[in-house]
């Protein structure tokens, strides 16, 4: 592992940051669409070392928080059933929906078990042949196919008792919503390195020529990001947009055609809800219906639910790069993270909660 | 959305109809999913998310990525001492 | 024709012929009539007696001693009870002896109280008594009084255990989170994360194998040889529930001083670091049961860092940060690279997750 180590060398990273400071000669608007990118920056301290040219936002990377309320609310629905093992990842169970988050439906006596991945989930099923086992599959393309293959293990098990609750979500739309919205001011694009892992990057070029906006598949090290800002910074101060891979030794061009296959076996394109954002068509993925047993919003048959969101809550413009979470008005004070108004505060890779705990200052 | 780690490939085994792997993380092992890397082989790192594996991790291309940024370094350090 | 005298209790009816030998732990065990005599005399007394408990009385009597008494109370509740490297019972005992010995007092006398479902077995509570023994032993506390109580099956998970420990502080000594003064030296005495990363993988709920032991230790000796050599130490804390960072944090409040940590210099094997990676967790916010905090003015550290590496619980102790006069009530994290960011308190449970 000692090479992979070397990505997180010091020397090298205040070496390549020195050069960003020397090459920038103007203001730069660069976005990152990774919640994990999010993390990465504020735990390393990184926009601290940036020189003040550079402005790094934060888009919608985050699918915890871009998962539509109506979907949390459905969630909260099927988890209060008494006959329901409600499996998630860790990241949603704070997620506030209308009125309350899976953490006090646990707290009052549901089956909420939060696991580490969807084959966990599976593996209850198995285990409570009594129960319905439901997990809820949220996530980029990153996590898809770890979703799906609770479904292809459902099925290869025979299994009656399970199903998912997706909320699959995909960059290039994304992208495409954020750079051509009139309001944009992104000029560079970091792409999330572990979306492209699977996706590879051939669906990029047309979006960076389109909006003339060089982009750089970047990875979580700090080596990395460093060089994924060094990339976009050269491409910009050349007036170039082309896609660069700054993340070689795990991202190819064509990615996991493997895993790609089995993404379009299982699942459909479809339009999507981004909380906060809105609608953004084909943006998101769907089980097929050759598959219907094992959507849960089909097994369920849980009613459209009146929503309620806080009026208070800016997450939209912030997932969006508009605004920066201190200039909320309930930052740090009606909305902290033990009491969050929206899912930007709850994710610890949401823009609100990265603000706070890493840039709370007196 | 991309919390993904290294891991080496210490087993492969079927489970389920699923083409699985013993990952050691560093003194931490785990199971997981390699089904969409039909030529992982035991010995090969793969980056790990949710119990799946994403990808390979290349060794050669790590290497040649921190050669090139030595060598960005040697060239500009070339120029400095040039100037003046 | 026998005649048995039935003995009333408030605790529900009780066998009138009660059987003598049982292997898990029954309701009659809690009734306070014979069956838990017979249960302290199998069990408690047979591991844990000394002249005091001897005396037979519902209280512990001892000696007074001059100065400032610190006293310091503990439930245990943890899952698995027991865990690579400790079970519930050391935990119980070192946990209260560090309490108490992190005031600079020496701690001499502990008490104990047990919580046991119905259905627990004997045999296991046994293996726990004889490690509170152990551990007692081991830090040189007396368990003065104790008390059993069984709740009915499912009330409790397994076995909670209460302990209340004391000792009296040294008149020359003033240590409190409140003491921490700028200029001081942060130190910690070991590994962060070791116990709560063993006890996560022995949960199995995660699936993710590991040969990671808990730290548990009592730490009294060690903290004893410290303050020798540092006897000017202003803050001594086991970093346990939240970890070093809401620890620290806490102490920054109390002292309204700023602690600057530098994080290339905190001390974290690889399997903590391993795990941590895996599930997104901070090993600065993992429990530890053997770890020490020591904030010491600068003129002692050397010898403080000395005193700690001797001691066998001691070895890996590095010097991890200082405290500053601002920005008060917080703690900053200098990162390798050269960055910074704020080390916030533990909002609330870390769960593992996928951004």
């Amino acid at each position: 592992m000692e090479v992979f180590d070397q990505f997180r060398d010091a020397g090298r990273v205040k070496s390549l940051l020195e050069k960003i400071n020397k090459m920038v000669t103007h203001h730069w608007v660069i976005m990152e669409i990774c919640g994990g990118q999010t993390h990465a920056i504020m735990h390393y301290g990184l926009h601290e070392l940036l020189p003040p040219e550079i402005e790094l936002v934060h888009g919608p990377g985050c699918p915890v928080c871009v998962t539509p309320l109506e979907l949390v609310d459905k969630a909260l629905a099927i988890a209060s059933h008494p006959n329901v093992i409600f499996t998630t990842f860790g990241d949603m169970l704070r997620v506030p929906g209308s009125s309350m988050d899976l953490f006090s439906v646990k707290a009052a006596g549901g089956n909420v078990k939060v696991v580490y991945s969807p084959l966990d989930a599976v593996k209850l099923a198995q285990e409570n042949p009594e129960k319905q086992v439901v997990f809820f599959a949220i996530g980029f393309e990153t996590t898809a196919p770890a979703n799906l293959m609770s479904v292809i293990a459902a099925s290869a098990q025979k299994l009656k008792n399970f199903s998912i609750l997706t909320s699959l979500v995909r960059v290039p739309p994304a992208m495409h919503a954020v750079l051509g919205s009139s309001q944009n001011r992104v000029q560079g694009f970091l792409a999330a390195g572990h979306v492209n892992a699977v996706m590879g990057y051939w669906e990029y070029p047309s979006i960076a020529e389109k909006y003339h906006v060089p982009m750089a598949v970047t990875g979580f090290e700090p080596l990395d990001l460093v060089q994924g800002i060094y990339m976009t910074v050269e491409q910009l101060e050349n007036g170039t947009c082309e896609v660069q891979n700054a993340y070689p030794r795990v991202v190819s061009f064509e990615g996991n055609t493997a895993a790609q296959k089995l993404l379009d076996q299982y699942l459909e394109p479809c339009d999507r809800q981004w909380r906060g954002i809105g609608m953004i068509p084909m943006s998101g993925w769907k089980l097929r219906s050759e598959y219907a047993e094992f959507d849960a919003e089909k097994r369920f048959h849980v009613e459209a639910i009146q929503t309620k969101e806080s009026k208070i809550c800016i997450a939209g413009q912030i997932l969006q790069g508009l605004k920066k979470p201190f200039e909320c008005s309930a930052f740090g004070t009606l909305c902290t993270p033990t009491n969050p108004l929206g899912a930007t505060m709850v994710s610890s890779e949401g823009t609100c909660s990265a603000y706070f705990r890493y840039y709370k200052r007196g | 959305m991309c919390l993904g780690v290294p891991g080496k490939i210490l087993e492969i085994y079927e489970s389920n109809s699923l083409r699985m792997a013993k990952i050691d993380f560093g003194g931490v092992t785990r199971e997981a999913c390699i089904q969409t890397l039909p030529d992982a082989k035991v010995g090969e790192y793969t980056i790990i998310h949710a119990g799946f594996a994403l990808s390979i991790l290349s060794e050669e291309e790590a290497k040649e990525t921190l050669d090139a940024l030595a060598e960005l370094s040697l060239i500009e350090n070339e120029l400095g001492s040039e100037g003046f | 024709m026998i005649i048995v005298p039935i003995t009333p209790t408030f605790e529900g009816p009780i066998c009138p012929l009660p059987m003598t030998h049982h292997d898990v732990i029954v309701m009659g065990h809690g009734s306070g009539g014979r069956m838990t005599q017979e249960l302290v005399d199998r069990v408690f007394k047979k591991y844990l007696s000394n002249p005091i408990l001897g005396e037979g009385n519902d209280f512990g009597q001892v000696p007074s001693h001059p100065g400032r008494m610190a006293v310091s109370t503990d439930s245990h509740i943890i899952t698995p009870i027991f865990f690579p490297g400790g079970d519930i019972g050391k935990l119980s005992i070192s946990g209260t002896v560090n309490d108490v010995a992190v005031s600079g007092a020496i701690p001499l006398y502990i008490t104990a109280g047990f919580i046991i479902e119905e259905g627990f077995p004997i045999s296991d509570l046994e293996k726990i008594v004889i490690s509170m023994a152990e551990t007692a032993r081991e830090s040189g506390v007396q368990l003065i009084s104790g008390d059993t109580k069984v709740a009915e099956k499912g009330k409790v998970d397994k076995l909670f255990i209460n302990t209340t420990g004391f000792g009296w502080i040294p008149d020359k000594l003033f240590i409190g989170g409140q003491y921490a003064s700028p200029g001081d030296i942060v130190i910690i005495s070991g590994t962060l994360g070791d116990h709560g990363i063993a006890v996560l993988a022995a949960r199995g709920e995660l699936g993710f194998e590991t040969e990671m032991l808990s730290d548990v230790a009592p730490l009294n000796h060690m903290i004893s040889s410290l303050l020798q050599a540092a006897p000017h130490t202003h803050v001594l804390r086991d970093p346990t529930r939240g970890g070093l960072a809401t620890t620290l944090n806490e102490i920054a409040l109390q002292s309204h001083t700023a602690i600057v940590l530098q994080e290339d210099q905190i001390p974290v094997r690889r399997e903590v670091r391993a795990a941590c990676d895996m599930l997104g967790f901070d090993p600065l916010y993992l429990a530890n049961e053997g770890k020490l905090i020591v904030i010491v003015p600068e003129s002692e550290s050397f010898g403080a860092m000395e005193a700690l590496r001797r001691h066998p619980l001691g070895r890996m102790a590095a010097r991890i940060g200082k405290v500053q006069e601002t920005p008060k009530d917080r703690v900053l994290m200098q990162t390798p690279i050269g960055g910074s960011r704020i080390l916030d308190v533990l909002a609330c449970e870390m769960l593992p997750r996928i951004c």
